[in-house]
């Protein structure tokens, strides 16, 4: 038995409409807890620009979950995650060949790229899976581009070659000083900023690396974008689960967004808001997990 | 169907019919509240039909079902001839039988309404349909293919309705949808025990069946380019009112505050009253206030009630200012929901997660714009509500996204594209109809300037 077809006991109605099913054409575990996933959704992948997300839908009984585009190619899309909730795990039991119910996208606003002179590209953790595309966006676009990727220690560090590649500089830090600086990315950035002049900043990562991080810039008074990563639904303007507040007005961050200037965030309501289901995740990802225990013996496909 | 029920006959207008299930059962399930007409209460009710000369029933009817046709068939037991009659002029028939307020519109107007009760066009509407749904559909002829391309965007009521009329006119169809399912408000935001999902299915498969393409997890605007969407031989634009109203009142972005969308939404959709079975979750609250008092605040608060809150209606102007259908006002108040009218919301309370809801009495007096008495504030009049969840149910407006990215699309200042009569925008070969062009109205109204716009996109397109 296969685990990706786990609890769906739920009954619903046969769906309506033409069966279109994503395939998984490569799926690489990158680090413990974080996977690689390249999944063939042509209307994404055709369109998808540089700051842009997509939703995955698992199969009938799944929610429907944000993902960052990280790369595009040909009819593909990459997406990088780390398991932490069901629907994660789930789809990290996915190999290359299965199928995922629903794609949609690309979703939110693309990143504001321009030749602004010297960017500043800051990607934490799995955060960092969304910097490629921005980085080379804006050295397209004429930038001379500088790359910063921190995460708390060397293994969990990803897309090194990819961002030196398309970075004209690239600072590596690690929490525990396995790898490059040993501190955060805002402690690079500080000493950047102390030393040049910066004409834009992207941090992306977990809402109080982007809240630390954006602090830094705030000073020298540097545009600077963050990506929030709140709850959202339906990610098309319907719901409003994803609303944050920005410069004192109510945004949704899946139509409005998902980047935002970060000196205008009110990101203690963006880390309040990202907690209101943690009792029923907790719920959701116990069951799942004493699921897979009944149906273990088929697992380790993952390199 | 089981049909040891009383006759159908006795019901006031748009009011709770007999029927119903009882509320104290009801309110444990998501199965529908209405159970329908048995064959032979519908044919006792279509044999009071005087089958007028000048019907009004088929003026009040905003796609035009010729009434008194359907319903002769009927009288007569001839059940699949009064589904080929309703198909004529409404490809959804299961779907308005419910949700259409026909006690304003066809109901409203039928003569027998000023001596005894009006005929229950919509009971006997929605009859024919299940029938003709358990005995297996009938499709309406299709015309030869014209080798014309129509883009329909959205798959809700209207978008429906003129990719149906399209179709049958010979023209190929696609329909482009956003979400995973097709439907739009009939599937993320009317819930089953008003309208059953595989009833608004079924519909949607013999829409499907005409050759319409649907292609669910397309984004127009996104997933699909304005370039590409404009290179189709005529676009009809049925995005709908999908953007929710915030009162913008302190404490609305406190964890437990939904905008009625993402409630009905999280349980409609998304299945979350089935969680963990299926995988999105919900709150589950033990008080709950629902600001609003349309049908759509009725929905809410309902639907919290079934999943065992106690729950209160906030509505800032009083019951018969609201602008529900009676049948639902009754419906909620059957189930326990509170009403609270003349009462308006101030400010939402709670550190993190919302704890209560503070309240102003309200006093009405004069008339306002929409006519209707107005509502101002009692000084001292302050008290709490202690909750622990807020639905705010106040109104949607038309869906921005797409819209915005149409050079040379005009539209008013709330949002609407501006067309006109046949639902002709200010780009010659694009139309739009439902809560896009008019903002957010009914069902019924939807499929009505869809019919209208569908019937001149028709003539647009042979003419050439």
């Amino acid at each position: 038995m296969k685990c990706s077809d786990a609890p769906r006991r739920y009954d619903r109605p046969a769906p309506s409409g033409v069966k279109q099913l994503y395939k998984v054409e490569s799926a690489t575990r990158l680090a413990d807890r974080v996977y690689e996933y390249w999944i063939c959704a042509p209307q994404v992948a055709q369109h998808a620009r540089a700051g842009q997300f997509l939703i995955v839908r698992l199969h009938d009984a799944g929610e429907r979950i944000p993902l960052t585009i990280s790369a595009v190619r040909g009819d593909a899309v990459r997406v990088i995650f780390m398991t932490v909730g069901k629907t994660t795990e789930e789809l990290a039991t996915l190999r290359a060949g299965d199928r995922i119910k629903d794609v949609v996208g690309p979703l939110g606003k693309p990143s504001d790229i321009e030749n602004y002179g010297t960017c500043c590209v800051i990607g934490g953790g799995v955060g960092i899976a969304s910097t490629p595309l921005i980085a080379k966006e804006l050295k397209n676009a004429g930038n001379y581009v500088i790359g910063i990727i921190g995460a708390r220690s060397a293994d969990l560090l990803m897309l090194e070659d990819e961002l030196r590649e398309v970075c004209d500089e690239l600072h590596i830090t690690t929490d525990d000083g396995s790898k490059g600086v040993h501190g955060f990315a805002a402690d690079v950035l500080k000493k950047l900023l102390a030393e040049r002049t910066i004409d834009r900043v992207w941090i992306i990562g977990p809402a109080i690396m982007m809240k630390v991080t954006a602090g830094v810039t705030a000073p020298y008074g540097v545009k600077t974008y963050v990506s929030l990563n709140p709850i959202m639904v339906d990610g098309t303007g319907m719901c409003g689960s994803c609303r944050v507040t920005v410069g004192g007005e109510t945004k949704f961050a899946c139509v409005d967004g998902p980047e935002f200037d970060a000196h205008q965030v009110d990101f203690n309501e963006l880390m309040q808001r990202q907690r209101i289901y943690t009792g029923q995740e907790k719920v959701s990802l116990e069951r799942f997990a004493e699921h897979r225990c009944r149906c273990s013996e088929g697992g380790g496909h993952h390199e | 169907m089981s049909g040891s029920r009383s006759t159908g006959a006795g019901a006031a207008k748009g009011a709770a019919t007999m029927s119903d299930r009882p509320a104290d059962v009801r309110i444990h399930d998501f199965k529908e509240v209405d159970s329908g007409l048995s064959a032979a209460e519908a044919i006792a009710e279509a044999e009071r039909c005087l089958q007028c000369k000048k019907p009004f029933c088929i003026k009040g009817c905003p796609v035009c079902i010729d009434i008194p046709a359907f319903i002769r068939e009927v009288a007569d037991g001839n059940f699949p001839a009064a589904a080929r009659a309703l198909k004529e002029q409404n490809m959804l028939p299961a779907i308005c039988g419910r949700v259409c307020p026909q006690e304003t519109q066809c109901e409203g107007v039928c003569i027998l309404g000023n001596k005894e009760t009006a005929i229950r066009i919509g009971a006997i509407e929605r009859f024919v349909a299940d029938r003709e749904r358990e005995n297996g559909a009938e499709l309406p002829e299709v015309a030869r293919p014209t080798g014309k391309r129509v883009a329909v965007v959205g798959s809700g009521p209207a978008g429906l309705t003129a990719a149906a009329e399209l179709a049958r006119a010979g023209h190929a169809v696609t329909i482009f949808e956003s979400l995973h399912e097709a439907g739009g408000v009939l599937a993320y935001g009317i819930p089953a025990f008003r309208l059953p999902k595989d009833v608004v299915n079924a519909e949607i498969d013999q829409v499907l069946a005409l050759g319409v393409r649907l292609k669910k997890n397309h984004l127009v605007g996104r997933s699909v380019s304005v370039d590409e969407l404009l290179g189709y031989d005529a676009v009809f634009l049925g995005t709908g009112a999908g953007l929710p109203a915030f009162m913008c009142i302190p404490g609305e972005n406190l964890n437990g505050v939904y905008s009625a969308n993402e409630f009905l939404t999280r349980v409609n959709l998304m299945r979350a009253d089935a969680f963990p079975e299926s995988d999105t979750p919900v709150l589950h609250a033990t008080r709950v206030a629902v600001i609003g008092g349309g049908n759509v605040a009725m929905d809410a608060a309902r639907v919290a009630r079934r999943q065992g809150a106690k729950v209160s209606l906030i509505y800032r102007r009083g019951e018969e200012e609201m602008p529900a259908r009676r049948a639902e006002v009754l419906h909620a108040k059957e189930e326990g929901i509170e009403f609270l009218t003349c009462t308006n919301p101030i400010r939402i309370l709670g550190e993190q997660h919302v704890t209560g809801v503070e309240c102003v009495k309200m006093s009405l007096c004069g008339i306002d714009a929409s006519g209707r008495r107005s509502p101002e504030p009692i000084e001292g009049s302050e008290f709490t509500l202690d909750v622990d969840m807020v639905v705010q149910a106040i109104g949607t407006s038309p869906n921005p996204l797409l819209v915005s990215l149409i050079p040379g699309l005009e539209r008013a200042r709330k949002g609407n594209v501006v067309v006109d009569e046949n639902g002709r925008t200010s780009i010659p070969h694009v139309y739009a109809g439902g809560d896009i062009a008019t903002g957010a109205a009914t069902v019924i109204e939807a499929m009505g300037s869809a019919k209208r716009a569908a019937a001149a996109i028709n003539a647009m397109l042979k003419g050439e």
